[in-house]
């Protein structure tokens, strides 16, 4: 299908919004009415036609927005990507990877003319058109993890894996939720995970990293995280905290169900090639309150979900102080009755709300 | 005395030991204030490690310059601060041959730093001993305007280079050779609690 890509902003006016398209394909995390960690991984080998699982890459209606509101991120704060020296290798691999997914799972948007060493790349709907030496930064306006990644919805963490432990090495940051890629580049598995609350006593990281470090070329994984935003703001950004922060005071019951969104990563683990790095691509989706809840199941489940979620993880998520609100908005949408298992909306046989 | 036992904490914070003599060709230790406790019980414990031993020592108030001295290593440094000890380090790392090893101790901040240019120099971090003495004061990078405030030991505190009220967040940078602070009163500007010592 052709792709409408909207003309929307993540901050100021936040004009940011979601199709009906958008909203059908959300990923809603919660299979079930409640919620705690786990090492909730499965392959990435595609999806249902048109879910946000089916490509490599998910590109949507906000790529281009989303490429815009990051190059404002980093003029702003050039921290925001870094690369240690031993990690350029693993940036072409990125590159090569992003370029090769995106040109066959998009032909249309994507092109990529590989002549040996000398590739030809056209992204058509950001009005790129380079040719350029692979494996020759001087060929590129940027390096390569850079410049791949100022084309490609998501942060990006590439890691190093070395000592049986995965290091933060290099990464393109400017949509993380509250976490500093300048402070916690170098760091491995543990070290930077290390402010997550109860994971690490329940044994979370050990398997996970134990998982991460066995994956395979050409069998990428995936898993769901999610947490709260207020207003569809993207840069939620420890760095920028000082700014951002005082908006989450800014909703009222009136206001919530546009203002409060969840906001879901659609996590990814791909093994690179010749580096035998690790890239790890967190790619955000934005959804409100008013267009979850315009799913029945979804409204009841995550009125369930966010009323029985343990104190630590509410504060920890940053919208422990707007719980209660959140409650009153959702507990309208929540009849009690059952919800079927599994992440899907389930429109067909779902029973409608009886109040 | 001078230890002080840290609570368990979480896993980005560095863990201290006791500075143990390994043989080695040449020993070079770097130390603060109370750190100076350490080597000089090193010394006690292992006989002629001085003689290919090169401290550099910076006393920030305290008087253990002359028990060091008294110590007759091969080569003795007092610096004023660890700014201006900064290049005599990087110039004795850039020298050092296989078989250095390398003690630290003193205050967080201090053996942060030093660990930080030993592993620029190319030593791994699990290779470099340290051993905790003195103030639990810590190096603070503020996330936001990216300055250092260093000797930090009250909670929440001002950074004194962008001015907003930080808190201290307990997850430390081994290549920043800081914890994190972060605005407090982000959510409700001019409310900020009461600052306590840490660890208190």
């Amino acid at each position: 299908m052709t792709i409408q890509f909207n003309d929307e902003t993540f901050r100021d006016d936040y004009s940011f919004k979601n199709s009906q398209r958008a909203i059908d394909r959300f990923p809603f995390p919660f299979h079930e009415d409640s919620y705690m960690y786990s090492v909730n991984m499965e392959q990435h080998q595609g999806g249902p036609s048109d879910s946000i699982y089916e490509k490599r890459f998910d590109v949507d209606e906000h790529y281009v927005a989303e490429m815009r509101d990051r190059a404002m991120v980093l003029a702003d704060d050039p921290l925001r990507c870094q690369s240690l020296p031993h990690m350029t290798l693993a940036g072409w691999d990125l590159l090569e990877l992003i370029m090769v997914s995106k040109s066959e799972d998009y032909p249309a948007l994507f092109e990529l003319h590989r002549d040996g060493d000398n590739w030809h790349w056209i992204n058509k709907p950001l009005g790129i058109d380079d040719h350029f030496v692979f494996m020759d930064e001087t060929t590129l306006p940027y390096g390569p993890m850079e410049y791949i990644t100022r084309q490609t919805q998501g942060d990006f963490c590439v890691l190093d894996q070395r000592d049986e432990n995965l290091w933060m090495d290099a990464g393109m940051i400017t949509t993380q939720a509250d976490w500093s890629l300048d402070f916690d580049i170098g760091m491995n598995f543990f070290e930077w995970h290390a402010p997550v609350p109860l994971a690490h006593e329940k044994g979370i990281f050990i398997r996970a990293l134990k998982f991460l470090l066995s994956i395979q070329q050409g069998a990428p994984a995936r898993r769901l995280n999610w947490t709260m935003t207020v207003n569809p703001l993207l840069d939620t950004s420890p760095e920028n905290y000082h700014k951002w922060g005082i908006q989450k005071t800014s909703v009222t019951p009136k206001n919530l169900g546009s203002k409060q969104h969840l906001r879901v990563e659609l996590q990814t683990f791909f093994r690179l090639p010749r580096s035998n790095a690790l890239v790890f691509p967190i790619r955000c989706y934005l959804i409100s309150f008013q267009d979850i809840v315009s799913k029945v199941k979804w409204g009841r489940r995550l009125h369930r979900v966010i009323r029985d979620l343990p104190e630590e993880l509410a504060t920890y998520k940053g919208f422990i102080d707007n719980r209660p609100m959140m409650l009153e908005f959702l507990s309208k949408y929540d009849d009690g009755l059952e919800t079927s298992f599994g992440v899907w909306p389930e429109e067909g046989t779902e029973p409608p709300l009886q109040k | 005395m001078s230890k002080f036992q840290f609570p368990e904490s979480i896993r980005s914070r560095p863990v201290y030991g006791t500075l143990q003599a390994h043989p080695g060709k040449s020993h070079l230790m770097i130390a603060d204030s109370e750190g100076a406790e350490a080597i000089l019980d090193l010394a006690q414990r292992k006989n002629g490690l001085m003689v290919n031993s090169h401290i550099i020592f910076i006393p920030k108030g305290t008087d253990f310059g002359k028990s060091l001295q008294a110590l007759n290593p091969a080569q003795y440094y007092e610096g004023p601060s660890y700014p201006a000890a900064l290049t005599r380090i990087q110039r004795v790392l850039a020298d050092a041959a296989m078989g250095l090893q390398i003690y630290l101790s003193g205050t967080e901040g201090l053996m942060g730093q030093a660990q930080n240019e030993a592993m620029k120099a190319g030593y791994d971090h699990t290779a470099i001993q340290t051993e905790h003495r003195g103030s639990v004061a810590r190096r603070m990078q503020c996330v936001h305007c990216k300055g250092i405030t260093e000797d930090v030991i009250m909670d929440p505190f001002q950074c004194i280079h962008c001015g907003l009220n930080l808190f201290v967040r307990d997850h430390y940078s081994r290549r920043l050779a800081a914890y994190q602070a972060v605005c407090i009163d982000a959510e409700d500007p001019g409310n900020v609690p009461p600052s306590v010592e840490l660890y208190s």
